[in-house]
């Protein structure tokens, strides 16, 4: 099962975070490989529509649950028709290695 | 024939505006009905298709007994909205009742309402997408200590009964909150005893702007005596 993360920078050692739609990376963990993925974000300058391209993203990669710091309100229907989980986590200091631990505990 | 085209291409230019998910708390438990007992013809029924928002229009309106304002806010839409999908469910079980066609439940452009939990061990919150299936234990750190919390809903509920639209007094600009099910032009006002309307639409925009432009009109002239 594939999990999006939303990631501050490129790497292990970087922040969650706290946005979904204008997130720098996206993190694609997978955890029967161990497998990962950064996605550079094309949408985090967007003016606006940047949830929903962000989720076609996300979803292009058949995600099954996303963990992030906060989903808009325009989001929330969407990910509910395309049965993705949300996960939200409000601890802007978790770096990405801490949450895959927390994941494969 | 250049008519024909010129609807054809407008249609074409001008794409319509994209439907508004609409918000169903519960999946129907079964999938369809089937007639029996069919006097005209051994053959199989025709199908019609019931969408699943026609299908939670029907439940809110018809079982649960609200009206449609109460309705359209569960489902997300707006009130003519939720009455226009509400109008088809109800021709589409009549034809079936009066063809013997069979109901299926399929389709439409909805979404399933998730449940929110939180997360006491890691402090996260997380919904469960697939209602079919129980959540067992937290998605991030497999505690099984999580609590449900969409306790929130409860304080929209008085909302949901009480419409947020006020009347308005054409005469004098009194304002009161509407009473639901009761139309406005019945409601006099407690000020000058005239009848009021409801505020905000367009129509009575125009007519409170006239006749407020009346009445600063009249007492300009009872001012300077023209």
């Amino acid at each position: 099962m594939k999990i999006a993360i939303t990631s501050t920078g490129n790497n292990l050692e970087s922040k969650l975070d706290q946005r979904f739609g204008r997130c720098s990376f996206f993190v694609i963990y997978d955890t029967e490989t161990g497998g990962m993925e950064y996605i550079p974000n094309p949408n985090k300058e967007a003016q606006e529509g940047a949830g929903p391209a962000s989720v076609q993203v996300v979803a292009s990669r058949d995600v099954k649950k996303i963990i992030s710091g906060e989903f808009g309100i325009k989001i929330k229907s969407l990910l509910d028709s395309l049965k993705i989980q949300m996960i939200v986590l409000k601890e802007p200091e978790k770096s990405i290695n801490e949450i895959i631990k927390m994941l494969n505990k | 024939m250049f008519i024909i085209f010129v609807v054809n291409y407008r249609s074409y230019y001008m794409s319509p505006r994209p439907l508004r998910l609409r918000k169903i708390s519960n999946p129907p438990i079964i999938s369809g009905f089937k007639p029996y007992g069919n006097k005209r013809a051994g053959k199989t029924p025709e199908i019609i298709f019931l969408k699943y928002e026609e299908y939670e229009s029907l439940r809110l309106c018809d079982h649960e007994m609200l009206n449609h304002h109460q309705a359209s806010l569960i489902m997300d839409v707006s009130r003519p909205t939720l009455t226009r999908i509400y109008a088809r469910a109800r021709q589409k079980i009549a034809e079936s009742f009066v063809f013997g066609k069979q109901i299926i439940i399929e389709g439409g452009k909805v979404y399933f309402d998730s449940e929110w939990f939180s997360c006491r061990a890691c402090g996260c919150f997380f919904n469960n997408p697939e209602k079919q299936n129980k959540i067992n234990e937290c998605p991030l750190c497999r505690s099984k200590d999580f609590e449900n919390c969409n306790d929130v809903m409860d304080e929209d509920d008085e909302f949901t009964f009480r419409c947020s639209d006020m009347c308005i007094c054409p005469e004098c600009g009194h304002e009161q909150p509407h009473n639901f099910g009761k139309p406005c032009m019945a409601e006099i006002c407690p000020e000058c005893g005239h009848s009021m309307v409801r505020k905000g639409t367009p129509h009575n925009k125009k007519l409170i702007k006239n006749k407020r432009y009346e009445n600063s009109y009249n007492k300009h002239r009872k001012q300077f005596g023209k």
